[in-house]
């Protein structure tokens, strides 16, 4: 097994998560991303999507919609701006905002688009992980 | 001398006045262990923003963002962070006071965004120029009100409102100390230079100048998050002193006052008696 690096997650209230962890995944402006121990320095932006952490035989989901990951060979850092785990989800809401945003995107006369489309990633974002539980 | 009734009317009114000042003080020390577990809690994440942030400026040499530069107009957004409620000693006047009495700035050239209606107020009444007001949010900081803020102050910078952006709040170094702090948020300028060797250099993904416009609004929000949650920590702990010594206050009036009574009401029960035993020996 390949060794393990020491994943820390902070959001602005509370540490999320901090321990070592076999990979981690999530979604970057640039597409999806996984890392193992021993990637190059690097320092990319989240995007509304799923964050797996895998640990040995356990694999814990979370629901990660901002920040940015600063990743270092044998250290990587989440500064997550919202994140959240399955079991936190209200997926009723999270249903409500989907529609509620693909309605906005529907209609594109006069709304901010950007907003609407991160709107709706968020929300898929929050039901998909809510699945996984 | 005043009479009797007097002064045990005026003591009566020191006392209940003391019991105000006394739960106040226990509401705000409860308040304020509250605001330094929050403060404490959200230091990781502060640290590694302000890591990222430096050694990613660090390299800032080639890039070329406007977020780096100031604006070319001559107006200054300030944010002022104060609270919506007095009866804290100096600590909502000393931030105001900050702001009026720096030298380098014209009162025409700033526009004050709120945060705490009674520095709003004082700004307002001394003829300001106001920008959107968010006094809620300092009721109970939360980190999507301080992603509004900072949009807003972001949009007004890059629409070029504004050329330059401060942010006047209270700083919480232990309980007792607290000190009224101005931080310049835009253009950003890196104090020091020690930073390009403390680690290995970072790359981008994507390009730096992207990262640029992507990884300082999410720095300038936590910047904001952080004073907000520092200014409350300030302001309960402003408030418990401020109470504090209210309450001795207090305590030492009703003393001078129960020995005046007591007095009082020793010369008039001299006084009668002194009455009585002269009409005594008048009839006798």
């Amino acid at each position: 097994m390949a060794e393990r690096f020491k994943l820390t997650i902070v959001t602005p209230d509370r540490e999320f998560y901090s321990d070592d962890a076999d990979m981690v995944e999530f979604n970057t402006t640039e597409g999806e991303i996984g890392i193992y121990q021993g990637h190059a320095p690097l320092t990319v932006i989240v995007k509304p999507g799923i964050l797996t952490i895998t640990q040995g035989e356990t694999v814990k989901n979370a629901a990660l919609h901002a920040g940015f990951v600063q990743i270092l060979p044998e250290e990587v850092t989440i500064l997550a701006e919202i994140i959240e785990w399955p079991s936190e989800i209200d997926t009723q809401r999270a249903e409500a905002a989907r529609e509620r945003a693909e309605n906005r995107l529907k209609d594109r006369s006069h709304i901010d688009v950007a907003r609407a489309e991160a709107a709706l990633m968020r929300s898929i974002a929050r039901i998909n992980a809510a699945k996984l539980q | 001398m005043a009479s009797m009734r007097d002064i045990k009317r005026r003591r009566g009114s020191v006392q209940s006045t003391q019991q105000i000042t006394k739960a106040m003080k226990l509401v705000s020390t409860v308040k304020l262990q509250r605001a330094k577990g929050r403060a404490e809690r959200s230091k990781t994440y502060f640290k590694c923003m302000y890591d990222t942030v430096v050694s990613m400026l660090s390299k800032a040499g080639e890039i070329n963002h406007p977020y780096l530069k100031a604006g070319e107009s001559a107006k200054k957004a300030v944010i002022v962070i104060t609270a919506n409620r007095g009866l804290a000693g100096g600590y909502n006047s000393n931030i105001v006071k900050l702001v009026k009495n720096n030298e380098d700035w014209k009162k025409e050239d700033l526009i004050i965004y709120p945060i705490g209606s009674k520095g709003r107020d004082a700004f307002a009444r001394a003829g300001y120029e106001l920008g959107t007001d968010y006094s809620d949010a300092i009721e109970e900081p939360i980190y999507v009100d301080a992603m509004k803020i900072s949009q807003q102050v972001l949009d007004d910078f890059s629409q070029g409102r504004v050329g330059e952006i401060y942010i006047a709040y209270t700083g919480f170094k232990n309980t007792v100390t607290h000190i009224p702090t101005l931080l310049k948020l835009l253009p950003i300028k890196l104090e020091d230079e020690r930073t390009a060797e403390d680690k290995a250099v970072l790359d981008f993904e994507p390009e730096t100048e992207e990262a640029v416009e992507l990884i300082i609004p999410k720095y300038i929000t936590s910047l904001i998050y952080g004073a907000m949650i520092e200014s409350v920590a300030s302001e309960n702990g402003a408030r418990m002193q401020a109470m504090d010594s209210a309450t001795s206050n207090a305590e030492e009036m009703i003393d001078k006052l129960s020995l005046l009574y007591n007095r009082a009401r020793q010369s008039s029960i001299t006084q009668e008696l002194t009455e009585i035993i002269a009409g005594a020996e008048a009839i006798s």
